[in-house]
């Protein structure tokens, strides 16, 4: 290591290589211009997407890191900068997304000044972060940085926030980086207790009727293998949350779909039939278990989460398996015997069936001439033979996404689960595009999340990011009107929306793009759209009134799920 | 729920802005705190946050485990009453004249094991530790004769256990230390 001085800015970029990012996504200002000072000399080494709005970064950053596994990085400056990045950061921490996010901040000199575009953004995103700090002098910044990878990465991950003082950026510093391996008051990863999983082999060798439900965390746990190993050695029908899709092969034999409010039939009513409910990194979120008093009760409860705060947090469990489900799965795996439940997995199929006639046979080919949601979903899916990456946005788009698209890959479904954000899928499918450049990237979109972050085509033009945008167009926020026509005696509030014509806004950022509102003319511009691999928009006009069904109704049961 | 008055000791890294951290767990699900003192614990280096609370048991121990997920926090514990030894301190000023012109107050100092911290001509302050009800018991007895001033602390509390509880969690996680 040499003992030669660099500038903060220059100490800034050297530990993005140490800690080795090669993309990042960010938007320049006042606060933050000498450390864009010396990106400029490392434009070789690290790629900088420019995004039209400081929300479109920390949304692209996400979905890079939920498509790589890395951890996204954002750079953007104080101020206004700061608080337009807050809704990707929170959606971060509830999505367990690992990102840094890099804000300018005032001389240290004019700190709490209130000078200009100054904001206390350490204390806003005290509670939406990991960890949030401010650096005021450029020998911290190597220490800070390695930390702030660590933190976000390790464990649960999420978003950190590091606030660099414009004049930490100046200074002159020596450089010595170390990568943070250890933080003493942080545990990333509890140590499995072996009794735990005796305790929760014993109950899975007992039970008649086992399932399990499968979040993120094993995805974000790189535990896909280990998750089948185990539901194949005790044959566990599967259900995977919004988050855990495609964890599992849609095609898989124990896969049978999604619960919760916009779930499959089959997959809510069996929590309250099976004997034995195993949540498998996941966090029993409200959108899943509705009201929690007629939740399982019948059950025997066993969670596995790298968490402790999750552990027992909606849904009191019998056995808690504390640790990274990639240790933890394979350890009660070993004790587990050889089992089949033939006639309780087929027991899934006649419940299938009859979410088939009522809701899926009409929604995928449907028999009038208004094209469905669902129909736009399947022969996209179809187009791209089950590879794609799959964006959405937030809604009845997003519902339809997670229902009908199929999944052969793992790490191919980019959604806002927990903070339902509006406005996320256009920026995530740049950011998932920019991460996954060889595979296809198809965003769903609606007409009012479109618009929510519509400048981000800038991005697409400028950057040459060939996603495939789909809007499903009904000139209404569909999923609020969905429930103002179920809940709210059909009280139209504010929910019908008169939209420009995207194709045109499109073809003013040289972004090919169509109309269709007939069945044929989507099939013809389906294979149109995937003809290369530039960036296209599909405007689709579909049913004005569709609806998302099967649904849970906010505060019901999940065995009161409705199908119409 | 059945709510109990609990005492959350917190042990932390001593960062700015813990305080913060802190405090937003409690606000978020709109729990009033008692009282709260934080000052170096007997470990060097390490912060000790002492809370209390009332508020039911489910709810304590959601709220403990969130105190710990902060990164710069080492371990959080919640206890009842019973399992802990615990103290405030009170100071009360006092009219000098009232004083001397009473026989009462030395009774109630020597009943309340208080003790006289200063007498000027014009007010004297009186200084007594104990548990809430007894600093509030000597107040009410001094205000016979006015009680011109009167502050109290948060508690403070030490366990039943004979050892500090952090040792354990910082004997293994040091051990584990690869540097």
């Amino acid at each position: 290591m040499s003992n030669q001085k660099i500038s903060g800015g220059k100490a800034l970029m050297q530990a993005f290589i140490a800690e080795g990012v090669e993309t990042i996504f960010g938007y320049p200002g006042g606060a933050i211009m000498p450390a864009y000072d010396a990106l400029y000399d490392f434009r070789d080494q690290l790629r900088h997407v420019l995004v039209r709005h400081e929300q479109g970064a920390a949304h692209a950053a996400q979905g890079y890191a939920r498509v790589t596994g890395k951890t996204g990085v954002v750079l953007v400056t104080s101020g206004p900068a700061a608080t337009n990045v807050i809704t990707g950061i929170t959606d971060a921490m509830l999505d367990s997304t690992p990102l840094v996010v890099i804000t300018g901040q005032v001389v240290s000199s004019l700190l709490a000044t209130d000078a200009f575009q100054e904001t206390d953004i350490v204390s806003i995103t005290q509670p939406i972060t990991k960890w949030s700090y401010q650096i005021r002098n450029a020998s911290e910044i190597a220490w800070a940085v390695a930390r702030a990878f660590y933190i976000a990465r390790e464990g649960r991950p999420g978003p950190v926030v590091l606030d660099l003082t414009k004049n930490a950026q100046f200074e002159l510093t020596e450089f010595n980086y170390e990568p943070c391996t250890y933080i003493r008051s942080y545990v990333p990863i509890p140590k499995p207790d072996l009794t735990q999983i005796e305790e929760a082999a014993n109950l899975i060798n007992k039970a008649q009727r086992p399932y399990a439900l499968v979040g993120q965390g094993v995805i974000l746990g790189h535990a896909e293998k280990e998750l089948l190993t185990f539901l194949e050695k005790a044959q566990i029908p599967i259900a995977c949350t919004l988050l855990g899709l495609s964890a599992v092969p849609t095609k898989h034999p124990l896969f049978k779909g999604m619960p919760g409010m916009h779930g499959n039939y089959s997959c809510n009513l069996k929590i309250n039939e099976c004997d034995l409910l195993i949540g498998i990194g996941m966090r029993f979120d409200d959108r899943i278990t509705s009201t929690l008093d007629t939740f399982a009760k019948q059950a025997s409860v066993i969670h596995f989460d790298i968490d402790p705060a999750e552990m027992n947090k909606n849904v009191k469990v019998n056995v808690s398996v504390l640790g990274s489900v990639k240790e933890t799965l394979p350890l009660v795996t070993e004790l587990l015997k050889a089992n089949r439940h033939d006639e309780w997995i087929s027991s899934f199929d006649a419940l299938d069936a009859i979410e088939y006639e009522e809701v899926i046979k009409e929604e995928t080919n449907p028999s009038s001439d208004d094209i469905k949601m669902g129909e736009v979903v399947r022969k996209v899916s179809e187009a791209t033979h089950h590879e794609a990456v799959l964006v959405t946005d937030v809604g009845q788009n997003q519902m339809m996404g997670a229902r009908y698209f199929q999944f052969t890959k793992n790490r191919s479904f980019i959604t806002s689960g927990g903070l339902g954000t509006m406005g996320f899928g256009l920026p995530a499918a740049v950011g998932a595009k920019v991460g996954a450049p060889n595979r296809t990237v198809c965003l769903f979109t609606g007409d009012g999340g479109f618009q929510m972050t519509i400048q981000e085509l800038g991005t697409i033009m400028q950057e040459k990011i060939g996603i495939k945008m789909i809007i499903l167009n009904n000139n209404f926020l569909g999923m609020v009107r969905q429930w103002q026509e179920m809940f709210f005696d059909e009280r139209y509030s504010f929910t019908t929306m008169h939209n420009p014509d995207f194709v045109a806004i499109a073809a003013a950022y040289g972004i090919r793009g169509k109309h269709v509102a007939t069945h044929e003319a989507l099939d013809e511009a389906i294979a149109e759209m995937f003809q290369d691999d530039a960036p296209y928009l599909l405007e689709v006009k579909i049913e004005a009134k569709g609806m998302v069904f099967p649904m849970v109704p906010s505060g019901a049961s999940v065995s009161d799920v409705r199908l119409k | 729920m059945e709510q109990t008055l609990y005492t959350v000791i917190v042990f932390s890294e001593n960062r700015p802005g813990l305080l913060n951290q802190v405090s937003i767990i409690f606000a978020r699900r709109r729990l009033n705190i008692e009282s709260l003192t934080v000052s170096a614990s007997s470990i060097h280096g390490i912060h000790k946050f002492t809370i209390t609370a009332m508020i039911d048991e489910d709810t304590i121990s959601k709220v403990v485990k969130e105190l710990e997920k902060r990164v710069d926090v080492l371990k959080a514990y919640f206890y009842v009453d019973s399992e802990i030894i615990y103290q405030e301190i009170a100071l009360y000023k006092v009219d000098t004249e009232a004083v001397l012109n009473s026989d009462v107050i030395e009774e109630l100092v020597r009943k309340y094991n208080a003790r006289f911290l200063e007498i000027t001509r014009s007010f004297s302050v009186i200084e007594m530790a104990g548990h809430t009800d007894e600093i509030l018991e000597f107040y009410n007895a001094l205000n016979e004769f006015g009680v011109m001033q009167f502050v109290r602390s948060g508690r403070i509390a030490i366990t039943k256990s004979t050892k500090e509880l952090l040792s354990d969690f910082l004997t293994e996680r040091n051990l584990e230390d690869p540097r």
